[in-house]
């Protein structure tokens, strides 16, 4: 690994440890709270709060290293969600007892990878861009939802569910079990297989990608798929927990997740990009959420401290990629 | 060796573009073992018919016929697997990826689940690199690479399957002397082994020095074939050019001023090089060189576009310094770009708007655009360059290519401007639309103004220049005027081959 590479991927981590030592001094400091930030029972909570958009975060990576976007993952994991908790109510499902659950899992699953397939299908097939493509089936997901239930929540508590999402194996709740194991996938599709090399090739030069005969559609599908179902299984993730879904839930989703991606150095222009410094990218948001939070501001001051980081990150890494003095001015 | 059943055989193949015939009916054959030149100006179809054999394009007309059968190819990977492999002349990497994914692109080696096989992928890499000779392994990243080195794994990509022929599109461009000496062993290694080749240069030394057979095209016409033992730079020249060109230089001749523009040992990087020139008020200077010698890279630094890294621009014998485009119009500099429909026009925006683009800002009646102000702009320079539009509500992209290009020159010489720059005039303009555009150019330097054009075309720079600058490799090679200049010496000095007589 060369040393610009080495700063690239380690820049995120530097972060993070930035972000604790600073929350920890200031925390300190201000004395707003007792508690100490860098609290062991803190850090696993935040770890399992980073699930839900952490798990759509890291399939958004695949996404954008492929050189396309999905802006529906929010609706996706709403109607996901909503097929999840409404499925106890069948009346079949009813019956079986707690067998419901695996089979609701399964539902809400299918769900996400259909409504993945979708996107998938329509970018390869019309060849219009992702973007467009997926702001329509953001609309379009999230008209469904509201199809679904009309504006009412749909809820369902199955305790046996909720027993399961508390768990904690070997000090870890099940959600970040979820996050960690979904990365460690993700990192091996991405770095040890045809599909995940093709899929940096294909977002880092389409054409060279084309003239060596690569056909790009089947692994734009795939990847749709693959975010859909990802989407899906963060919304097995947290709302087997909480039990009740609101049709507004998930919204914004897609721009957090797109965030901790290019937070974690991915190129929005595709072709470079990692699993593990979008996991950076992920934590370092929860982190300054919930750091924030720690010495007393409020959601607001939040929101705009990560817009103005965002902003800065994308500076510098223009800095470090200017092409130097002869470069064409525009 | 002629006993032998062609390799590749070319019959009758017809490739036309919208409004361009870019290939008429050309035929030629590869033989097993041989290396066979194929040579042309920029632009005669040697990019397009390549691009047809290697599975890019279809033609329209005609066969392909390897080992004499007859084949269809829709697809690089289909050419490939019929052993027929392509070396582009532009690169056409992944730069992200590593040096062995690159030559493995769409074909890496695989083991269960999908999984890629790395050992063996970086095996065989390395035992291709070796071959080569070449100072990098399989992981280096391939953005790490020089250009050379990038072409190196370009044509690394050839030797990954058992090739019957294989194409080589310019690739020495941006190789240095001791990489060509690697690149030719390649080229004879394969020749023994039977492979039939064909190789696209424009310089003849590579040529001569490599080649069994040279094929011209002109015009997207096959000229003939010359076998290279029998034949000489001339002759490959005259073929390449034709008689029938009209060398006459437009007799429009006339007063010269006072320099308008100099430039002092100008240099950008690794772009070019010491660069100095000067043109005259009333003086047309052509600049002419193969593509990459650094010509649109001068105009792009003279205009603001790029920041040089030495020397001195002096305008009216007054040094100054272009930091942005507003500044080089300001001090009277302006450039036709090369890419008409991509720099220097807004398409989807009527006559008018496009040729008073530079001056809107200036041009409004209180809060509001003055549109009448606008009109008499318009219709100044539509009667002076004669433009044919229906009028100026017309879009520009529905106009001809050659109105286009006037739209383009009206629109900077509504800025009065005392040096214009022309970057590829008539590329992609049909050949009545061109002589207008060459005595448009004529024209306007005898009205006064210092006139720079970069033409790939030999024709078009012999005709409408009264100096003509070679550049070969980022540095001027020799100064001709319109006397002594003849397509021969300027051909070896763009080729390098004159380059102990820099003037």
């Amino acid at each position: 690994m060369t040393k610009e590479n080495l700063i690239k991927q380690g820049a995120i981590w530097a972060f993070i440890a930035v972000e604790l030592i600073f929350f920890t001094v200031m925390g300190d400091i201000l004395s707003v709270t007792s508690k100490s930030f860098m609290d062991f029972e803190n850090m696993l909570l935040l770890l399992k709060q980073s699930a839900p958009i952490g798990i759509i975060a890291l399939g958004m990576t695949i996404i954008m290293v492929n050189g396309n976007i999905d802006l529906s993952v929010g609706a996706t994991f709403a109607l996901s969600a909503v097929v999840l908790l409404d499925s106890f109510s069948w009346p079949f499902m009813a019956a079986i007892g707690d067998w419901a659950i695996p089979l609701a899992w399964f539902f809400a699953l299918a769900t996400g990878l259909i409504l993945g397939a979708i996107n998938g299908l329509i970018v390869w097939k019309t060849g219009v861009d992702a973007f467009i493509v997926t702001l329509g089936s953001m609309l379009g997901y999230r008209g469904l939802v509201f199809m679904y239930n009309g504006e009412q929540p749909t809820s369902h508590l199955n305790w046996t569910l909720v027993d399961f999402a508390e768990l904690q194996f070997l000090g870890l709740h099940t959600a970040t079990w979820f996050l960690l194991l979904t990365a460690l996938g993700l990192w091996l599709l991405m770095t040890r297989t045809v599909h995940g090399r093709n899929a940096y090739a294909i977002g880092n030069n389409r054409e060279a990608a084309v003239n060596a005969g690569i056909r790009v559609g089947p692994h734009f599908l795939i990847n749709f798929m693959l975010i859909g179902f990802l989407a899906a299984l963060s919304a097995v993730v947290f709302y087997s927990e909480s039990g009740s879904v609101n049709p507004n839930d998930g919204t914004l989703y897609e721009l957090w997740a797109i965030t901790a991606v290019v937070l974690g150095g991915t190129k929005l222009t595709g072709g470079y990009g990692s699993i593990v410094s979008t996991l950076g990218g992920v934590i370092a948001i929860q982190l300054l959420r919930k750091g924030l939070g720690h010495i007393g501001a409020d959601t607001e001051t939040v929101n705009l401290v990560i817009g103005l980081i965002l902003i800065t990150v994308l500076f510098l890494d223009r800095q470090l990629n200017r092409q130097g003095k002869e470069e064409l001015k525009t | 060796m002629n006993n032998d059943i062609p390799i590749l055989r070319l019959e009758g193949i017809v490739k036309t573009f919208p409004g361009v015939r870019a290939l008429d009916g050309v035929s030629f054959n590869v033989l097993p073992g041989e290396v066979h030149a194929l040579m042309g100006e920029n632009g005669a179809g040697k990019s397009t018919l390549m691009k047809v054999l290697g599975g890019i394009h279809q033609p329209d007309e005609g066969r392909i016929l390897i080992a004499e059968e007859p084949v269809v190819m829709t697809s690089p990977i289909q050419a490939k697997a019929k052993g027929v492999v392509f070396i582009h002349q532009e690169l056409s990497l992944a730069d992200e990826l590593s040096v062995a994914e690159n030559i493995f692109l769409g074909e890496l080696p695989r083991k269960t689940f999908g999984r890629v096989d790395w050992t063996r992928l970086y095996a065989e890499t390395d035992a291709i690199l070796k071959t080569l000779n070449v100072g990098f392994n399989a992981r280096t990243r391939v953005g790490d690479l020089s250009i050379a080195n990038q072409q190196m794994v370009e044509i690394a990509r050839a030797l990954t399957v058992d090739p019957r022929a294989v194409i080589f599109d310019e690739p020495t461009a941006s190789l240095t002397d001791a990489e060509k000496v690697v690149l030719f062993d390649v080229i004879a290694d394969l020749k023994t082994r039977g492979v039939g080749i064909i190789y696209i240069s424009h310089r003849m030394e590579e040529i001569f020095k490599i080649t069994d057979r040279i094929s011209v095209l002109r015009d997207g016409e096959y000229r003939g074939t010359l076998v290279t033992a029998e034949t000489d730079e001339d002759k490959v020249t005259q073929a390449m050019i034709g008689r029938s060109l009209d060398l006459t230089r437009s007799p429009l001749q006339h007063e010269m001023g006072d320099i308008a523009l100099e430039v002092r040992g100008l240099e950008c990087g690794a772009l070019y090089q010491d660069v100095s020139f000067s043109v005259r008020k009333g003086e047309v200077v052509g600049f002419y060189g193969l593509v990459g010698a650094g010509r649109t890279e001068i105009a792009e630094t003279i205009f603001g576009l790029r920041a040089p890294s030495a020397g001195k621009i002096l305008i009216n014998g007054q040094e100054v310094r272009i930091g942005s485009p507003i500044e080089a119009i300001r001090l009277g500099i302006s450039l036709v770009p090369e890419d008409r429909k991509g720099q220097g026009l807004v398409l989807g925006m009527n006559c008018r708007d496009n040729m008073t683009l530079p001056q809107v800002d200036d041009m409004t009646a209180g809060p509001f655009l003055a549109n009448g102000a606008e009109v008499a702009i318009f219709d100044q320079y539509r009667d002076k360059l004669d433009i044919r539009t229906p009028g100026w509500r017309q879009q520009v992209g529905n106009l001809s290519g050659g109105n286009q290009q006037k739209i383009v020159i009206g629109k900077w010489l509504s800025m009065h401007p005392e040096v214009l720059i022309v970057d590829e005039p008539t590329r992609g303009i049909d050949v009545g639309s061109k002589s207008e555009i060459h005595n448009l150019i004529r024209e306007l330097a005898a009205q006064g103004y210092a006139v720079i054009v970069i033409s790939s075309e030999m024709p078009e720079v012999l005709h409408v220049s009264d100096r003509i600058v070679a550049m070969h490799n980022g540095r001027i090679t020799r100064e001709f005027t319109s006397d002594e200049v003849t397509e021969d010496s300027l051909i070896q000095a763009i080729s390098g081959i004159a380059s102990d007589k820099v003037a």
